[in-house]
């Protein structure tokens, strides 16, 4: 199931854009103890952050205007993403100056769902279909629009 | 505003192991013609890469789908020990009868790992090379 991921309709079209932002984090829960907090979140407690080289890849789907065959104008999609994503979240602390971050936990799930909410209401031409967001080449996480509202 | 969203989370693993296919009801020529290559007596193998996906709601205490320190270690249990540098023909018992193809070890892989408790399993995704991939994804009413 790919929650309301667009279906494969006759003329839709995804097409995916990646960028690459570098941040730092870490992982910690107020209401935890010390004790918790490290049971928890192992490594990623220390308080000092650590960071990661982020992997983003963005994905609109649409049916290509027949006037200039595309979904969308790529160049206007990576100006949104520099402006929404690599402004607010590249070499900075997510934990601590990123206002769409506070009071989360910065996990890759939360991190994606917050670039969806940035990004959702810029796209204008086509719809946004995924964010992607690797943290490393062997985590990452996917958010989409659900239908069903079943993890709302 | 964003309406829900639905958010997984996607582990990769590896696991090096040998296999052999084929099929002792089919006749050797059968076995040479179907699965060519890969049934050579004396088997062969891959560096196998998976992709565990899970979903489910984010626990807004710890911003998580689900734990690696919980998925790591059931992953590792239920499939990467028991077979990494294994012969899978011989030493996991489900391939005696079955031929270990990707897409069996994709079934085999699923029905290990969809007792996972901490999240749903979602889609299990094999690359037998950096060519070939199989996926298996699991209905949303799944029983665990």
């Amino acid at each position: 199931m790919e929650g309301a991921r667009v279906r494969d309709k006759k003329a839709m079209i995804r097409v995916t854009r990646k960028i690459e932002f570098s941040a730092a984090h870490f992982y910690h829960n107020l209401k935890f103890s010390e004790e918790e907090n490290r049971r928890v979140f192992g490594k990623c407690a220390n308080l000092h952050g650590h960071g990661h080289n982020y992997v983003l890849e963005v994905t609109v789907a649409g049916e290509p205007d027949p006037a200039t065959g595309m979904v969308l104008d790529l160049k206007e999609l990576k100006d949104i993403l520099q402006r929404e994503v690599s402004d607010r979240m590249d070499h900075r602390h997510l934990n601590y100056e990123v206002p769409e971050l506070a009071g989360q936990i910065p996990t890759c799930e939360n991190i994606a769902a917050a670039i969806w909410k940035l990004l959702e209401p810029k796209i204008t031409r086509g719809k946004l279909d995924r964010v992607r967001l690797y943290e490393s080449p062997d985590l990452f996480a996917d958010c989409t629009a659900d239908s069903n509202g079943a993890h709302a | 505003m964003s309406g829900p969203l639905k958010i997984s989370l996607t582990r990769r693993y590896r696991f090096a192991a040998s296999h052999r296919l084929h099929r002792p009801n089919f006749s050797e020529s059968e076995n040479a013609r179907i699965y060519g290559k890969c049934s050579n007596p004396y088997g062969h193998g891959h560096n196998y890469s998976l992709e565990v996906t899970v979903t489910g709601a984010v626990d807004p205490a710890t911003g998580m789908v689900a734990n690696l320190g919980e998925l790591d270690p059931f992953v590792n249990g239920e499939v990467v020990e028991a077979f990494d540098h294994k012969y899978l023909n011989e030493e996991v018992a489900e391939f005696s009868e079955t031929v270990p193809t990707a897409e069996n070890i994709c079934r085999e892989i699923y029905r290990r790992l969809k007792r996972f408790p901490a999240a749903r399993l979602e889609r299990v995704r094999l690359e037998e090379t950096s060519k070939n991939s199989f996926e298996l994804e699991g209905a949303a009413d799944d029983a665990p």
